[in-house]
């Protein structure tokens, strides 16, 4: 008996270490050396400031997008609000930031009453033309501006980034993923 | 046809019989058997100097305009940037050095804009996983095409 599992024993280990390296895969893109996420400050939906390096300790997903979209954005928040659900107790250890592309209209206020539809845990930014442009060139986020008959509405990047607790820019999913792939990812970044 | 006929035709053709009866048998081997690759990774490097060469007035052309890829078989796509300027691709920015590693779950055409490319647009073609017998003829027919690979 003693010998069967000595001679079980290596395969066990690496059916384990084979196991673990598959759960801490990623689902979403991953970067590879991840870079610091760029630090910015903007206002924050809560009224106070935005300063994303105060989020240091918990895992971030960032997102872009604005109130007034229709399509893109109520879906991708309403999958973050399930992952946050499902999360349970590990919750706490998230942070959803959304950045507004659409200085113009979200206002504070706007942004708080739109995103606690969601979660009101999550918080949202906004801020000045200028400082929001320079937020999206160093994410590498772009947002155009499109005339419609009732006014316009804004095309811009649906992608949701992944910081990891020390502010590192890991990972990136792409738009169309269910709340469990965002669980098993952020999951991932916990474990580190 | 009458016997008579068919039999000159054997006759005269009959050293293709056998070649018929090669290429039916490649034909329902690869229509049958499953598509393994070594690996599901398409690599793309944006190699050093290009941004620099760009900048001299040359037309570089470091990606193709479109890549295809194929659900379950060459389904990730891997960005490297060797180059020593930030380069963009999609709306995903990449520091000299870093590879970004994309893994597609969804058939569909994706629309990217891309810094590595003159015209500035890049496609990416996700097709569905070739499961039935025409599709992995296709597949390994358009493989063979492309890349000269008989996988």
């Amino acid at each position: 008996m003693k010998r069967v599992f000595t001679l079980l024993l290596p395969l066990l280990c690496c059916a384990v270490v084979a196991n673990a390296e598959n759960s801490t895969a990623f689902i979403a893109g991953v970067f590879s050396p991840p870079r610091l996420a760029p630090d910015f400050s903007i206002r924050g939906s809560d009224g106070g400031e935005l300063q994303l390096s105060r989020y240091r300790g918990k895992v971030v997903l960032l997102s872009f997008g604005y109130t007034s979209c229709t399509a893109v954005c109520p879906m991708t928040l309403a999958v973050l609000a399930q992952a946050h659900k499902k999360l349970g107790a590990l919750g706490g250890n998230l942070q959803v930031v959304y950045v507004t592309v659409d200085p113009e209209r979200d206002d504070a206020e706007r942004m708080r009453k739109f995103l606690s539809a969601f979660d009101p845990s999550f918080i949202g930014g906004t801020g000045t033309a200028a400082q929001l442009a320079a937020v999206r060139q160093n994410y590498g986020i772009s947002a155009t501006k499109i005339p419609t008959p009732d006014g316009y509405m804004m095309s811009h990047t649906s992608y949701v980034y992944l910081i990891d607790r020390n502010g590192y820019l890991c990972a990136l999913m792409p738009f169309g993923h269910v709340p469990d792939d965002y669980v098993h990812d952020v999951n991932v970044l916990l474990q580190k | 046809m009458t016997g008579g006929r068919l039999s000159g035709y054997l006759r005269r053709y009959w050293v293709c019989i056998p070649l018929a009866g090669v290429v039916i048998a490649a034909m329902g081997w690869a229509a049958l058997t499953p598509i393994r690759t070594e690996s599901r990774d398409n690599l793309f490097e944006i190699p050093k100097g290009t941004w620099a060469r760009r900048m001299a007035g040359n037309k570089v052309e470091i990606l193709p305009a479109e890549i295809r890829l194929t659900l379950g078989v060459r389904d990730i796509l891997v960005l490297k940037n060797l180059d020593d300027v930030p380069q963009v691709f999609g709306s995903i920015l990449m520091m000299p050095g870093q590879s970004f590693r994309l893994p597609f779950e969804m058939a569909a055409s994706y629309q990217f804009a891309c810094t590595a490319h003159v015209s500035g647009q890049m496609t990416i073609v996700v097709d569905p996983n070739p499961v039935s017998p025409w599709a992995r003829l296709r597949w390994r027919a358009g493989n063979l095409w492309r890349s000269g690979q008989w996988q």
